[in-house]
């Protein structure tokens, strides 16, 4: 029904047009051959064994198909902790930082705010400038917070960027709100939390979803301040095994010849690329709903 | 609730109003306020001050108020070795080019999405265009390894076994080409959306008008995104100084550093591999610099442009 649709629509173009349209849908089909094919070779090449697929590429000689590259990644202890950190990670992460950027921007949002001024200069200064890795690396150490939980969660809290879309989302609400509220003797805190968050669930969430994915995506902070292995977050473990190569020790441990462990190893990266964007991508569809609503809080000049 | 409006009527007048305010609005400092405000002072502007060891010979035991002071020796270091022309045009070369290419391919996506009719195909392109949005820089890079090793599937498809990885000239074209690959789909929804907001009836007319595609856009579409297209090259030409370390640092190889080592990746080696603590807060501090400048020239061309309204 749909493709008889664009057909005719098609058809009504001129032929300057139409040359137009089609070297449009050539390219944007390419582009989406070019995300697709890629995908899909992983998935395929994680099931073959890793002697073939060093020496022969993809087959669909079944007989070669394993999924020994799952079983050792899944047997591994650490991709777990490193499930289990990244997924503790990001929700205190979550939730610190939306607690603190939502109630920042409460009384920035507020036309009779006094220090308003103040705080804004404080504030977007910190956008542009800053001490750079080592000052902030020193400070994190004298504090005793290296190698702890809080180096990660607490001095990336506050998000400028966030806490200005959370503003102007606030100032958008009608001020007949507020004054209604006034009138009944609420005070700040009962008006923000029983009348302001309810009506703004829509830019919370979508504040939310990008300090979740923004923590579970990230290496670096991780990387610097983090030692012990009990504490690494998947992408730390993840780096190990696709970008340097070295898997974890249980991984490869018993195979024989350094070939047949680099064979492995190399097997390993596909089942644990699969393996480590399962659970994002499980979750995509029920972001997808806020996409539009961050965008365009996002368009919004601050 | 008149209170307020007794606004600069004199100068003590007016102090004593604030602290009246403050006082009767207490929770909104010390509830609302006091989180954000002690975590910026903490760990944004102490740090600041630790930009001091710039000059210093720091030592980590003495610390900065006994370190030997060495004025501007770490800058003259730096500058003056061979190396940073190489990292500055490095960091350069990959900004500026990520630009060029990586600007415009959202922009063209957009306008492909604006020309497909069905609603729900529409919806399926963009699932797939977005998708590689969520996929996390050491997954991308990792992905982007397997396919240009020397047996992976471009090797294949080519029937050669280049290792790209290690060819300091792939470098940035792999950077680049992954960049627009995992973020040109999402970044594309800011001008879908602004496209959608280019009135329909406008569109219908200028067809009924009989005005080709060219026409349409030059007189429908481009309008309807032309300022969201200047403030997104604005904020991408401010950042030029500050692009991530994490994807570089993760495509580097030791043999394709002469391209792919920039300045973010050699302040973290000097600075925490190698505890060179104080040039490499030099290193940083000239970097932090460069794209204060670039930034406040860029605000002063917008007012310029804009009739005195700045981002």
């Amino acid at each position: 029904m749909e493709k008889k649709k664009k057909v005719s629509e098609f058809s009504k173009h001129s032929a300057g047009d139409k040359a137009i349209l089609l070297t449009g849908y050539i390219i944007l089909g390419l582009f989406i051959v070019a995300i697709i094919v890629p995908m899909i070779y992983i998935i395929l090449a994680s099931f073959i064994d890793p002697v073939t697929l060093q020496n022969k590429g993809l087959t669909f000689d079944f007989s070669k198909w394993t999924i020994t590259a799952y079983k050792r990644v899944l047997e591994n202890k650490q991709i777990w902790v490193g499930f289990g950190n990244a997924l503790l990670y990001s929700v205190l992460f979550t939730l610190i930082s939306v607690v603190v950027t939502l109630l920042a921007a409460y009384p920035m949002s507020r036309a009779d705010f006094k220090g308003k001024g103040f705080f804004n200069t404080l504030f977007v200064i910190t956008m542009f400038f800053g001490g750079g890795l080592i000052p902030t690396y020193l400070l994190i150490s004298k504090l005793g917070m290296l190698d702890t939980i809080w180096a990660i969660l607490i001095p990336g809290a506050f998000s400028v960027w966030n806490m200005i879309i959370a503003r102007t989302y606030y100032m958008g609400i009608p001020a007949d709100l507020q004054e209604a509220a006034e009138v009944d003797g609420a005070s700040e805190m009962l008006y923000f939390f029983k009348i302001l968050l309810p009506v703004c669930t829509p830019i919370i969430a979508t504040i939310s979803m990008w300090q979740f994915v923004g923590m579970w995506n990230s290496y670096f902070d991780a990387m610097i301040y983090l030692n012990s292995a009990s504490k690494q977050p998947l992408q730390l473990v993840l780096r190990s095994i696709l970008i340097q190569s070295q898997p974890e020790p249980g991984m490869v441990s018993d195979m024989q010849s350094t070939a047949e462990r680099a064979q492995l190893a190399e097997l390993l990266k596909y089942a644990t690329i699969i393996i480590s964007s399962v659970p994002l991508l499980i979750m995509y569809p029920f972001f997808q709903k806020y996409f539009d609503n961050g965008i365009m809080a996002g368009a919004v000049k601050g | 609730m008149s209170k307020d409006k007794t606004l600069s009527v004199g100068k003590s007048r007016g102090v004593h109003n604030t602290l009246v305010y403050m006082r009767q609005h207490w929770q909104l400092y010390i509830l609302f306020m006091m989180p954000a405000f002690l975590l910026t002072i903490i760990f944004r502007y102490i740090p600041m001050g630790g930009i001091l060891i710039a000059f210093q010979e720091y030592n980590p035991i003495r610390g900065i108020l006994g370190s030997e002071w060495v004025g501007f020796e770490h800058f003259s270091r730096f500058l003056s070795s061979p190396d940073f022309l190489r990292y500055l045009m490095n960091t350069l070369k990959l900004s500026i080019f990520g630009l060029l290419w990586g600007f415009p391919a959202p922009i063209l996506l957009a306008f492909l999405l604006n020309r497909i009719i069905s609603k729900g195909i529409k919806q399926k392109i963009q699932l797939v265009l977005y998708m590689p949005n969520f996929i996390s820089v050491i997954v991308l890079c990792g992905i982007v390894r397997i396919m240009l090793a020397p047996t992976g599937m471009i090797n294949m498809l080519l029937g050669t076994q280049t290792n790209f990885m290690t060819m300091p000239s792939a470098f940035r074209t792999i950077y680049i080409a992954s960049g627009i690959w995992q973020g040109a789909g999402w970044a594309s929804i800011i001008y879908t959306a602004a496209l959608s907001n280019a009135s329909k009836d406008l569109k219908e007319a200028a067809v009924i008008d009989g005005a080709n595609i060219v026409q349409q856009i030059k007189a429908v579409e481009w309008p309807a995104i032309k300022d969201t297209v200047l403030i997104q090259f604005i904020m991408s030409v401010g950042n030029i100084m500050s692009i991530g370390f994490e994807k570089a640092y993760a495509l580097q190889t030791d043999l394709n550093l002469n391209t792919s080592e920039i300045i973010s990746t050699y302040v973290y080696k000097k600075g925490l591999l190698d505890g060179d603590y104080g040039f490499s807060t030099a290193v940083g501090l000239f970097n932090t610099i460069i794209n204060v400048i670039l930034l406040v020239s860029m605000n002063k061309i917008v007012q310029r442009m804009n009739e005195g309204k700045g981002i």
